[in-house]
């Protein structure tokens, strides 16, 4: 076990640290941040052996390039399709590999998603906020942005072999094009016109976007502005609309309360995909009842469960899992009824070629992101 | 069922958001006796709170209340918080009072004059009428420790600035109709900056890192530009 000490070449925009989030301070202001999309993030640090909040590194479209300094630490990508240029190998996202001294990792916009995430094998040192590594862009407060020139240090830095080679991309990591909402709670101010051309939409992604949220584009639903209201709180999932007619919803870096009508809350459960859209990508929202919400996120909740223990066992004791006992079959429960819509511009997804048994595993809803 | 603008709403109102949450509504404008409400249920529920509680936001008129969906459910939640008004009538809120410098000078207090021009007092008087106020913490919002503080006095309200000015300073004292606050980031606001404070809200204390809790009340006190000065190098 040793140091190692990795110099950021060149970090994108909206390049930062997050771990498991804030949680307990929106009462003072202070959203919860964390991953953009903490399911990827989630599979990144467990699937590496970390603890799945674990300090690590969000990447952005803008994209990420380290140089290897010193010491030997074995890293794990995971979220959206992107590419990895390691040592002169390319591969997509959703895989395990060591990084040696010397060596450069460069990681960029594939065919899919906006976000992924970076996680060693070791401790990442980092600024901390109210107990917490997650950066709220903001303020600047927590374990900050990347940027060029920066040196990143991790202490007790492993080589994990028994880890090395792909993870399973499971399918409900997949950008989601129609995502389940409660309406309200501000309905009132919109008339029931502008509640059924909320859902039949058509809406797009815009390039309007950050942690904050994304402003989405379509039907004009502009609220009534003859009502006035008192600022109320927000949360991860509020699609609100301006006076102007102008809809966003709001994501991780949200600020905590707003004064603009919200006409629908997307279901917490679905937020995670969503964020792995593009602009211009098209987005639904379709409503469910609360009680259908409640039922959704459990089962989606179960299924991430699931899908965390099959990828949290090193490959060794894995195999051995597999000639023991038949434990692996089915445990991605694919009960996630709704049919993942996967992007029309997704390359087909072909059978991984590394060594990670995936087809011989048969979990359903799982493949290889290229 | 969606309430449509013509319907008479009867507090509370409970919101489903999401899977996660419930929005309780005691009314729909800035009233001090609303607010109370609000910080009622927000005690009650932080010294009671039912099975699957995850955290509480006061804001001016509502609570939201957030639950863990494995554990918990909308009516599960509701039930509770029900529960829990019907026994708030004898609860107090705490009210702490907390102090906050402020430097009126004119670089430190870039909309001064104009809100001495608006308003038909003079520079002084605009200062004596802004610390003569009785403010209460109302909410947090926005931005981490952005603390809404109501009871700036009737002869110095002015509604918020058409435009938004860039680059307001972080530890402006802003005020914007009833409202004021101490901002603690560096950005664009409308608000009117009638001074500069070295008071930190974001205390940088892991024990108590925000000055303030919701329902403190809040004196500000005039400090020269020495003092300022010493208290922002120090």
């Amino acid at each position: 076990m040793s140091d190692a000490v990795l110099s950021v070449n060149f970090a994108g925009p909206h390049v930062s640290v997050q771990d498991g989030g804030r949680k307990g301070f929106m009462r003072f202001g202070v959203p919860w941040s964390g991953p953009m999309d903490r399911r990827s993030f989630a599979a990144a640090n467990v699937a590496l052996g970390n603890p799945a909040d674990a300090a690590a590194i969000e990447v952005s479209l803008g994209g990420l390039m380290l140089e290897c300094l010193s010491g030997t630490v074995s890293f794990a990508v995971a979220g959206g399709g992107f590419i990895i240029d390691h040592a002169g190998q390319k591969r997509g996202s959703w895989t395990i590999a060591t990084l040696k001294p010397g060596q450069k990792l460069a990681i960029r916009p594939g065919p899919w998603g906006s976000w992924c995430y970076l996680t060693l094998a070791g401790t990442l040192q980092t600024d901390h906020w109210l107990c917490s590594a997650s950066t709220h862009t903001m303020s600047g407060l927590g374990g900050g942005k990347l940027n060029s020139g920066m040196k990143l240090a991790v202490t007790d830095a492993v080589q994990r072999e028994d880890r090395e080679g792909d993870i399973p991309c499971p399918v409900n990591a997949r950008p989601r094009h129609e995502v389940r909402v409660t309406m309200g709670p501000q309905q009132r101010f919109f008339g029931e016109d502008a509640l059924a051309t909320f859902a039949n939409g058509p809406w797009h992604m815009t390039d309007a976007w950050d942690r904050m949220g994304v402003r989405i584009s379509g039907p004009f639903i502009a609220p009534n502005t003859t009502l006035d209201m008192p600022s109320e709180p927000i949360v991860r999932g509020s699609v609100q609309v301006a006076g102007d007619g102008v809809a966003s919803i709001l994501f991780s870096d949200h600020q905590t309360t707003g004064g603009y009508p919200k006409i629908a809350t997307v279901l917490d459960c679905d937020i995670d995909a969503l964020v792995q859209l593009r602009p211009r990508d098209i987005v639904a929202f379709r409503p469910v009842s609360p009680q259908d919400a409640i039922a959704i996120a459990r089962a989606t909740i179960e299924m991430d469960h699931r899908h965390r223990f099959a990828i949290s066992q090193s490959r060794g004791s894995l195999d051995w899992r597999l000639r023991t006992e038949n434990l692996i079959g089915g445990v991605i429960n694919a009960k996630d009824a709704a049919t993942p819509s996967l992007p029309p511009s997704t390359p087909a997804a072909t059978t991984s070629e590394r060594s990670w048994p995936t087809s011989r595993l048969g979990l359903p809803g799982l493949s290889s992101p290229f | 069922m969606p309430v449509t603008p013509h319907m008479e709403r009867h507090f509370p109102i409970f919101s489903a958001m999401a899977e996660h949450s419930l929005l309780v509504e005691f009314g729909d404008q800035i009233d001090r006796t609303i607010n109370s409400k609000v910080l009622h249920l927000d005690q009650a529920l932080a010294e009671a709170p039912f099975h699957g509680f995850v955290e509480a936001v006061p804001a001016y008129a509502s609570l939201l209340v957030r639950f863990d969906p494995v554990i918990s459910d909308h009516s599960l939640a509701e039930a509770a918080l029900r529960g829990l008004l019907d026994h708030t009538s004898s609860l107090g809120h705490p009210q702490g009072q907390r102090d906050v410098a402020v430097c009126y000078d004119f670089d430190l207090a870039p909309d001064l004059p104009a809100v001495a021009a608006a308003t038909g007092l003079s520079p002084e008087a605009v200062i004596a009428s802004h610390l003569a106020g009785q403010y209460s913490v109302f909410m947090y919002g926005f931005a981490p420790g952005y603390a809404y503080l109501a009871g700036v006095p009737e002869a110095i309200r002015l509604p918020r600035k058409p435009a938004a000015l860039r680059g307001v300073a972080a530890g402006s004292v802003l005020i914007a109709g009833p409202q004021c606050l101490v901002s603690t980031i560096t950005m664009p606001t409308g608000w009117w900056a009638i001074g500069r404070s070295p008071t930190k809200i974001l205390t940088g204390n892991p024990a108590g890192p925000f000055l303030f809790d919701v329902g403190d009340g809040v004196r500000f006190h005039r400090i020269s530009r020495a003092e300022f000065d010493e208290r922002v190098n120090k």
